[in-house]
């Protein structure tokens, strides 16, 4: 294959000649040798490295009237993704070997992105005890990021036990910071808009009381801790600071933290319910500047599709979450390359080669544009500017909160090993 | 006026004084020989309540029918609600029915906002969880500018568990766009973190704002909130915030003691204050009536004959 004329991360253009799944060479433009190669027209669109999503919900199994692997994985190739990390809060729980293998299979068998499933740190997302974080490091999916996102590992012994066992396998534990005995039913953001609409708040100081703890345990014991979807301006902060310590801390932002924020919920249509909540314009001002100056290391989509029933009801009684997949690239290029606060080789950076290594797969994913990397790659568009139109979506769920919102940028093509995941902006069949 | 009533915080300085304007000339009408007037013939009224409320349905339902419309009073026992049916398909069933106002008492804050997506007619908010009870803060401003001739430029201290009630959110809103100066009073704990946003004065310290209050209105304290560690106990609640004999001769002679009801005698009102000719308790519930049809009146009759179908009337 032989795509002609892509501005590679941004810049001059390039033709980039691809043959068995790995780019063979970058060229000048129009040098590219053909040689009975499939040609792309890339001329105008950006190519990026495959983004990497460390944080998605797939859903499969238990609940693939929500998603199912071949769903969640067809919207993630359309977003610009070549590789999913799916989040283990399935039914079952993906805390055993045997769910873990089930995940990884189906996402090969799908076929349109890697998926590389997070495992559970505690047993069924209890909170109590470990799950066999062992077998899952040494089953065919690999495990390495383990999770009981949706839960936080509250208890402190254990969270310490999970960070230290990992050590022995290079895994890490991602961590949902959100101190349960301080967000009891909560619902929004505590502030403003909580006291105004009666909705019982979920404090910053919720979420910062865990980051700041987990990192003084991962410094303690030595081991990686990785923050996910951080959503107040004093996580970063804390982050900010853990870092300058030399610890070993990483963390992700989603891209809904980075545009939204909690004025949305004055109408109470649960499209905007989240977990952490949307907060205020001062998080999301020190969310940018955290992930521009790589205090947060990467963008993680939180991908979390419901069906309309767990929508369609009143704001307490709705389930928390929104998708992501299919419209990440284009809010970061809103929020982050609009505002001139990353130019494309940083969103390459913190939606592929950041994500990569913190889920462990370098050297599969995140790696360079360059001759000798795998080829993965996506071909966007940065000139359209369009309604994000739910109904059209990949995904089996329609709730996203940009539903109606202009964002610029078009995913045209993405490849995965140089096969065409995507193409001309829509499916391609394998 | 808007084409439904769900947040006092809506409610222009007009709208609230039509409502307060035309509740004085139907409070005229309970003295009357036979006390009910035609205006809302044919029109059907929908009390959809999800929480016990004997008071408020009761007092909606005898505002409706005293304006001769239909009432059908859907509660959550004994229906489908009860089966599990959604607030969505409830909302449907009673847009197919025709309902020209929903009446919604619900648990849930912005349950009201909700239905007001699914239904064509009118919504009347009779209680959403921690959000508001707009027509409790109406017949509230009724009951004191009956009694002390104007809201405006007042003093009004509204104490207790506010963080927590919807009475006093509608009440900080309404007093406020009507021109009283309103102080809360409560334990911090009691307190949105973010009151300091709200249009009204903050006070942990009652015998201190008594002296200064034309107006103090008592909100009813759960008890069940002492076991979320809001106040140690019911005893030390009542010794700091509740209005016992003492406190209430704090008070500037014409003042007057509010009460939304139900009351915690000897919890936050003491029952010698209770049964005081200074409180308006008794008065409140009459006056809702009057409120509560004023509001119908407006959303409904407006003189319109597009109104039963539930057109947008503005």
């Amino acid at each position: 294959m032989l795509i002609r004329g892509a501005r590679v991360l941004g810049r001059a253009a390039a033709d980039i000649v691809i043959g068995d799944g790995v780019i063979t060479e970058l060229a000048e433009p129009g040098r590219g040798t053909a040689a009975g190669r499939q040609v792309i027209d890339a001329t105008g669109l950006i190519a990026l490295p495959g983004l990497v999503d460390l944080h998605a919900h797939l859903r499969e199994p238990g609940r693939e009237d929500a998603e199912t692997i071949a769903s969640g994985t067809s919207a993630a190739a359309l977003g610009g993704f070549t590789a999913v990390h799916a989040m283990a809060n399935t039914e079952p729980v993906a805390d055993t070997a045997g769910v873990v293998e089930q995940v990884w299979r189906l996402g090969r068998e799908a076929g349109h992105c890697d998926v590389q499933p997070v495992g559970a740190v505690t047993a069924g997302l209890g909170g109590t005890r470990l799950a066999e974080l062992g077998a899952m490091a040494d089953s065919a999916a690999r495990v390495r990021v383990f999770s009981d996102d949706g839960r936080c590992v509250a208890d402190p012994a254990l969270m310490r036990r999970a960070l230290e066992y990992v050590k022995a396998f290079g895994g890490v534990i991602a961590q949902h910071a959100q101190e349960p005995g301080l967000t009891r039913e909560a619902q929004v953001n505590e502030g403003v808009i909580s006291a105004r609409l009666g909705l019982a708040g979920w404090p910053a100081v919720a979420e910062e009381a865990i980051v700041a703890r987990d990192c003084l345990l991962a410094a303690h014991v030595g081991s990686a801790l990785h923050v996910c979807h951080v959503s107040t301006a004093g996580s970063v902060e804390i982050i900010r600071w853990a870092k300058s310590k030399g610890w070993r801390v990483t963390a992700e932002v989603t891209p809904h933290h980075l545009l939204l924020t909690e004025d949305l919920a004055a109408g109470y249509d649960p499209v905007y319910k989240v977990n952490p909540p949307l907060r205020t314009a001062t998080d999301v001002a020190a969310l940018r500047a955290g992930l521009a100056d790589g205090t947060i290391d990467c963008v993680a989509t939180d991908h979390a599709p419901h069906p309309a029933e767990a929508k369609e009801t009143e704001w307490a009684a709705a389930a928390f979450g929104m998708t992501g997949l299919e419209t990440a690239l284009r809010v970061v290029h809103e929020a982050m390359v609009s505002s001139g606060l990353l130019d494309w080789a940083g969103v390459a950076d913190r939606m592929s080669a950041r994500p990569a290594a913190i889920g462990r797969i370098g050297g599969r994913h995140g790696c360079p544009v360059a001759a000798g990397s795998p080829a993965n790659l996506v071909l966007y568009d940065p000139a359209p500017l369009r309604l994000v139109d739910p109904a059209a979506h990949a995904s089996r769920s329609r709730n996203t909160p940009f539903a109606g919102m202009k964002l610029p940028g078009q995913v045209i093509a993405t490849f995965l090993r140089g096969r065409p995941t995507v193409l001309d902006g829509k499916l391609a069949g394998r | 006026m808007n084409r439904h009533l769900i947040s006092a915080a809506d409610l222009s300085r007009q709208d609230a004084l039509d409502i307060l304007d035309t509740a004085e000339e139907l409070a005229g009408l309970a003295g009357r020989q036979i006390p009910k007037l035609p205006t809302l013939r044919g029109r059907t009224v929908v009390n959809l309540f999800y929480e016990d409320s004997t008071r408020t349905r009761t007092s909606f339902e005898v505002a409706a029918k005293r304006l001769s419309a239909d009432v059908i009073n859907f509660s959550a026992k004994g229906s489908s609600v009860a089966k599990g049916e959604s607030l969505k398909d409830t909302a449907l069933t009673l847009q197919a029915m025709g309902a020209d106002a929903v009446v919604i008492r619900h648990g849930a804050s912005g349950a009201p906002h909700r239905l007001a997506r699914w239904v064509a007619g009118s919504v009347i908010n009779a209680g959403d969880g921690t959000h508001e009870h707009p027509t409790q803060a109406l017949l509230d401003a009724f009951t004191i500018r009956r009694r002390l001739g104007r809201v405006d430029g007042l003093r009004v201290a509204i104490v207790g568990d506010v963080l927590h009630s919807r009475v006093a959110r509608s009440n900080v809103w309404l007093l406020h766009t009507l021109g009283a100066k309103v102080t809360l009073v409560a334990p911090p704990t009691l307190l949105p973190v973010a009151v300091g946003s709200w249009p009204c004065a903050t006070s942990y310290d009652l015998p201190a704002v008594l002296p200064v209050s034309d107006v103090v209105m008592m909100l009813r304290v759960q008890r069940e909130r002492m076991a979320d560690a809001y106040f140690p106990s019911v005893r030390e609640y009542s010794r700091r915030y509740g209005l016992d004999a003492d406190r209430l001769a704090l008070l500037p002679g014409h003042a007057i003691v509010m009460h939304p009801g139900p009351m915690n005698r000897g919890v936050e009102i003491a029952a010698d204050v209770a049964d005081s000719p200074r409180s308006t308790v008794v008065e409140q519930v009459a006056n809702g009536v009057a409120v509560r049809m004023a509001v119908l009146y407006l959303l409904l009759g407006g003189g319109t004959a597009g109104a039963a179908t539930g057109d947008d009337r503005g």
